[in-house]
């Protein structure tokens, strides 16, 4: 039996408007997020990763409706909350929260550490007090000192920065918090403190994250399951290490055989797969299949026929027309 | 042979708050043809040392050296003007971001032009011959269009070959590269490393390659420098590094980075934050952060131990009478 994902999303579209016609139609589109679906089980972390412009972020932003999604639907613990009102989604606003990429912009450089955290617990209902303790609580959790509460951004470094982030999103306590490259930003040294305390908190509050990341290897290291997405399409997804091991997708492959190896002899002994060209643009992209511009095993019908996401071996699912099975 | 000697590099920024020693007594050195990579977290010197032999640093920057040789030329005693003719022509320079090194006004092809017109005196048609054939050695595919562009027209891995062309425009002895994929997506990261090691076999020039990411040096590289706090605290072959690092440091980025093999072990971060360069511990830049740091290291910094012809690194632990503490990782 499977549980209810704590997160599903069907055939979701994200779509922007690029330059207007002077009647106030859309020029053209940016499809950032064309038709993605997949679901993320309670206590797992979901893996998105891709280069960027891939439309990951769009898709984690979709998810806790900082976007209105053009199409499909966004499911939070079952219920469709894709078209819910401001009133209607005020109580699921509280289970899912996201941490942003720059720890930098995404904290206010006016507010106290303490007023940045509480914030989120302003509509709670919380006294005064018992906010002040739950922001302490919140502090010791994320590995923050009790004397940092009245100091502001500026005074941190990016890691602890970061730490503020997390206290912030934890503060209403979330069961699915959104990560976007929460570690792309900080010093090797540094990146590896906030996995920790990202992991450790997903087991002490059995929190599920859409952990959004270009870092294959970190990605590999945090999630359960990964989705990789090219030009507003999820190409595969699997189970970490079915993903790692089995790769199917073409693309996959090639991103897979171009992160660098930190270890000598084995990238001495490693072949990559040379991908030619850039990703082309999400403005008015290529019919069929998004990669077949550059994939070496393009055929004619990549060009006609989008490939639809179907299960390959047994939750792995992969969109390609040259991937047998 | 020595291409670039250095000893005893020291770079210290004069700013309202105090004197940042960026660069706290830097030795190193490149021959030609090698690839030398340079590792280190974010404010560890890595950068300002590189710019500081170019002399690419603000007026406040008060830079000395014991010894700054490029190629039997003693750089500490040339004129500006001297000076600018050497690193001008002997040394390509490639920044992290293109964005920021790329003038939005001019086309690419003015850009890459205009230097040769003015210091090798060059006809426009002998100039746009150069350009053209130095944007095909850095495989930009139709370069004859890509020249009338602006920077904001290209891909940011079609603004780094740009870059690359530029630095390589007087055929450079040396090409130091500051970052130079860290802008860019794997994939074009990948054809990025590619290019530039390929144009290194074909040009025979030395490369200097500033990263923070041990996988791209691991890829690139002969010999490593592991820098943190301003100063050089382990130096080796990519392989003594990696397989043998002998300095805390060292073996704290390479467990802070996931098992290669997609084991999930848990990651041992490198607690605290480095120190701050306007007072400077007077021991071990790492001793704050360092689980086996001992009273000495508090007092006096640590001299470079030699290990073997090629390898050294900064540590007490070092010492005849030290505890004896090994890394796990270690093989031949």
């Amino acid at each position: 039996m499977n549980p209810t994902p704590i997160v599903e999303t069907r055939h979701l579209k994200m779509y922007f408007p690029v330059g207007r016609t002077l009647s106030g139609k859309p020029r053209r589109l940016l499809k950032a997020v064309d038709d993605v679906s997949f679901s993320i089980r309670p206590g797992e972390t979901f893996g998105l990763v891709g280069e960027s412009g891939c439309g990951k972020t769009t898709v984690g932003r979709s998810i806790v409706r900082l976007y209105e999604p053009t199409d499909g639907q966004v499911l939070f613990d079952g219920q469709d909350i894709t078209h819910m009102n401001e009133k209607q989604q005020a109580p699921f606003r509280r289970r899912m929260q996201m941490i942003f990429q720059d720890p930098y912009a995404s904290l206010n450089p006016r507010m106290t550490v303490s007023s940045i955290i509480a914030e989120p617990l302003r509509k709670s209902g919380m006294s005064d007090a018992q906010q002040q303790a739950r922001v302490r609580e919140l502090i010791d959790l994320v590995g923050l000192k009790p004397d940092h509460m009245q100091r502001y951004p500026h005074e941190f470094s990016g890691g602890q920065r970061q730490r503020v982030g997390i206290a912030r999103a934890l503060a209403s306590g979330p069961e699915f918090i959104v990560c976007d490259e929460p570690i792309s930003a900080l010093d090797v040294s540094i990146q590896a403190q906030v996995i920790n305390t990202l992991e450790s908190l997903q087991e002490k509050f059995s929190l599920s994250y859409l952990f959004v990341s270009h870092d294959l290897s970190m990605v590999r290291h945090i999630s359960h399951h990964v989705g990789v997405m090219y030009l507003g399409c999820m190409v595969e997804s699997a189970p970490v290490d079915e993903l790692y091991r089995h790769t199917l997708h073409p693309y996959t492959q090639a991103l897979m055989s171009a992160v660098p190896i930190p270890d000598p002899d084995l990238a001495a002994a490693s072949t990559r797969i040379h991908l030619s060209g850039d990703v082309p643009t999400p403005i008015d992209p290529p019919n069929g299949c998004r990669f077949r511009a550059r994939c070496p095993y393009a055929t004619e019908r990549c060009a006609q026929e989008r490939p639809a996401l179907r299960e390959a071996a047994p939750g792995h699912f992969v969109a390609c027309h040259a991937v047998s099975g | 042979m020595r291409l670039l000697d250095i000893d005893n590099l020291r770079t210290t920024f004069d700013i309202h708050v105090g004197h940042v020693q960026a660069v706290r007594g830097v030795n190193f050195h490149v021959d030609e043809r090698e690839t030398v990579g340079i590792v280190g977290e974010s404010g560890c010197g890595k950068s300002v040392s590189m710019l500081s032999v170019l002399h690419l640093l603000p007026d406040y920057a008060r830079i000395t050296a014991d010894k700054m040789v490029f190629d039997g030329t003693d750089l500490t005693r040339l004129t500006p003007r001297m000076f600018r003719k050497i690193s001008g022509d002997q040394i390509g320079m490639i920044f992290q971001d293109p964005m920021t090194s790329l003038n939005p006004l001019f086309t690419v092809g003015h850009q890459l032009t205009e230097p040769l017109r003015i210091h090798k005196k060059m006809s426009k048609e002998q100039a746009h011959a150069t350009v053209l054939e130095k944007l095909r050695l850095v495989e930009i595919p139709d370069p004859e269009s890509r020249m009338k562009q602006y920077p904001h027209e290209l891909s940011g891995g079609m603004r780094q070959r740009v870059m690359i062309a530029m630095a390589i425009m007087c055929n450079p002895r040396l090409i130091i590269a500051d970052e130079p994929t860290t802008a860019l997506d794997v994939t074009i990261q990948a054809q990025i490393l590619d290019l530039l090691s390929g144009l290194q076999k074909k040009l025979g020039t030395a490369v200097i390659l500033i990263t923070h990411d041990l996988g791209v040096i691991a890829g690139m590289c002969s010999r490593v420098m592991v820098m943190y706090g301003g100063v050089v605290v382990e130096e080796g072959t990519v392989r003594e590094i990696f397989y043998q690092p002998r300095h805390p440091y060292t073996w704290g980025l390479l467990r802070s980075i996931p098992q290669k093999n997609g084991e999930r072990k848990k990651l041992v971060p490198i607690p605290g934050s480095p120190p701050d360069l306007i007072a400077p511990p007077p021991g071990c830049p790492f001793v704050a952060r360092c689980p086996y740091a001992m009273n000495i290291c508090n007092s006096a910094m640590p001299d470079m131990h030699t290990l073997s012809d090629t390898h050294c690194a900064r540590c007490y632990l070092l010492d005849e009478g030290a505890p004896r503490v090994t890394w796990e990782g270690s093989r031949e």
